[in-house]
């Protein structure tokens, strides 16, 4: 469903005239299909967010393709409300002139449906993430991190997308909300049937929720695992990644 | 609605919108509210103390003071606000374009700016005047042309950190296009801040448009301007004080107004501020914003 070939990704340090050039991903291919969840980790700074970006469609690579469904990523059209993302940032995740409602809105406005549809999807997908309908008057503000992430959850399923990018989507969080948000992506994956690519640094939380992951170090991909095999991983950074988190 | 109720909520912001509201209002219908005529002399009358007729008294000419007041009301604060409004939204619309796309498209905008802000703004006044003539009509035409810049710039700032938010990411990844992710998210959210910048540098392009024709480069004799009101006033400045009290006291208290209205604006305006317990906390933000205005405008 998703394919990624030979990408590349470049920044220029500096300004206008700079010469420094940062090479943050280097030949990247990887592919993920219907249903299958991805995670992606790497230590900070290895290029993990940047290629979130380019998977979204937001960015485009230097070189290399991304295909979803067959069509070109950077196509909006062909994106439209078919690939979603949550972000790590929960403060900044949402409009902070918006109440949950309308921030809720916003994605089902792509399919042109009627006003009371908007309204009974909006309750729906608030009990979907255990949240009651008294939140649909808060701003984001009066949201606590674990309740803004589930309101960006539910804000992320309202068009039924069949990928989800979701960035560091519960490092900031604490441990048992954590578990929490885990299991509801968990429950969330079984109700709409879609993939997920779960970048982390948290090689557990990938393990608790991905079918396989993908090592990355340095914008090069170190290794690809299913999580069953995890333990016999290959390359010497993914022991050391493994170790450190066994001790 | 409820912005009204959230700047009525401080009673001095409220006193300030009243102000403002009624010398709006008193500029917009000054040929009704006037009691004379601005330009109508009347030499037995000069300099003479108030009256019932003539409640400010008049000036070296005899004409009523408070009609010249409330016709001044045109120059100083009406067309001011005119000129503030195209040069917002001149810079506005550059620095939406350049804040949001990046690039070459910003990098060529913002040295077109950079070259407009090497020229000291009143150096850059007075050679337009030079070119241009004298008159009203030219300074608020190099007012327009020499605000623009700077309003961009930091307009530019404020969109560009909006910009880098994870909502806009999100907008962006399910596919909204760039004119609505303008019209629904950069543009509301940039809103406060753009009311906080031009509302403060409103209340110093009141003081310089008085400021250029207490110089008499500004609006030319007969017509009112509170400016021009002081410079008349100047001549007999220790015989006869209380002509230069009255456009003086009326420059201080809307400049005030307008001051204090553009503190109260930010917290109304903004969700996040409107919880009392944020309040002080907007206050230091906006008065640093505020600051910053000054030294530039
Ligand atoms: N917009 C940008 N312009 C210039 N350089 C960038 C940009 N975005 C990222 N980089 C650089 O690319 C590198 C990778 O950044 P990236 O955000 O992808 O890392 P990450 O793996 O997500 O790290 P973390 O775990 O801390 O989120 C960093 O060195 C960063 O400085
Ligand atoms: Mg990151």
């Amino acid at each position: 469903m998703l394919s990624v070939e030979g990408v590349e990704k470049f920044y220029k340090k500096g300004g206008l005239f700079a010469r420094d050039i940062q090479h943050v991903l280097k030949n990247i291919s990887f592919s993920c299909g219907d249903g299958e969840c991805l995670g992606i980790i790497g230590e900070s700074g290895s290029g993990k967010s940047t290629l979130g970006r380019l998977l979204l469609g937001i960015e485009q690579p230097a070189r290399g393709t991304i295909r979803f469904d067959g069509a070109n990523v950077m196509d909006r059209g062909a994106r439209s409300g078919r690939i979603s993302a949550v972000f790590q940032d929960y403060t900044s995740s949402m409009n902070p002139f918006f109440r949950v409602e309308e921030v809720i809105k916003e994605p089902l406005r792509l399919r042109k449906i009627g006003h009371q549809a908007v309204q009974d999807k909006i309750d729906q997908l608030l009990h979907q993430v255990g949240l009651n309908s008294t939140y649909r008057k808060k701003y984001p503000h009066e949201l606590s991190g674990g309740e803004a992430q589930r309101v960006s959850l539910a804000r992320a399923v309202a068009t039924e997308p069949k990928l989800i990018v979701l960035d560091e989507a519960i490092s900031s969080l604490d441990g048992s909300v954590q578990i929490q948000v885990l299991d509801l992506l968990r429950s969330l994956r079984q109700l709409y049937n879609m993939s997920y690519i779960f970048i982390t640094h948290d090689i557990q939380a990938a393990a608790y929720l991905c079918d396989s992951v993908l090592i990355i170090r340095d914008g090069q991909i170190e290794e690809m695992a299913k999580i069953e095999q995890l333990k016999n991983v290959q390359s010497a950074y993914a022991k050391k990644l493994l170790r450190m988190i066994m001790t | 609605m409820n912005m009204l109720k959230q700047i009525l909520k401080d009673r001095l912001a409220g006193v300030s919108l009243f102000i403002v509201a009624i010398t709006i209002a008193a500029g917009a219908f000054a040929p009704w509210l006037a009691p004379h005529d601005p330009n109508h002399i009347h030499m037995e009358l000069r300099y003479a103390g108030p009256s019932w007729d003539f409640p400010l008294g008049n000036d070296h000419l005899g004409r009523d003071v408070l009609s010249r007041l409330i016709f001044g009301i045109r120059p100083s604060v009406l067309y001011v606000f005119a000129a503030l409004l195209a040069s917002v939204c001149m810079g506005a619309i550059v620095g939406f374009i350049a804040g949001y796309f990046r690039g070459r498209t910003d990098a060529v905008l913002m040295r077109v700016v950079d070259a407009m802000l090497s020229f000291p703004g009143y150096v850059l006044t007075l050679a337009l005047i030079g070119m241009l003539g004298v008159g009203l009509e030219n300074i608020l035409i190099a007012f327009v042309l020499s605000k623009w810049a700077w309003f961009a710039r930091i307009i530019r700032t404020s969109v560009m950190q909006i910009a880098e938010t994870d909502y806009i990411k999100y907008s962006k990844t399910i596919g909204v296009g760039h004119l609505s992710i303008m019209a629904r998210h950069i543009v509301p959210v940039s809103l406060p801040d753009i009311a906080v910048i031009a509302s403060s540098a409103f209340g110093s392009m009141v003081l310089q448009i008085s400021g250029f024709s207490f110089l008499g480069l500004g609006i030319q004799a007969p017509h009112a301007e509170w400016g021009m009101m002081l410079n008349e006033a100047r001549t007999v400045m220790f015989s006869k004080p209380e002509l230069m009290l009255a456009p003086g006291l009326t420059i201080i208290l809307v400049v005030s107004a307008i001051n204090f209205l553009s503190d109260a604006l930010q917290g109304a305006l903004d969700p996040k501020l409107m919880s009392s317990k944020a309040k002080f906390q907007a206050r230091t933000a906006v008065s640093a914003a505020r600051l910053q205005g000054k030294e530039v405008a």
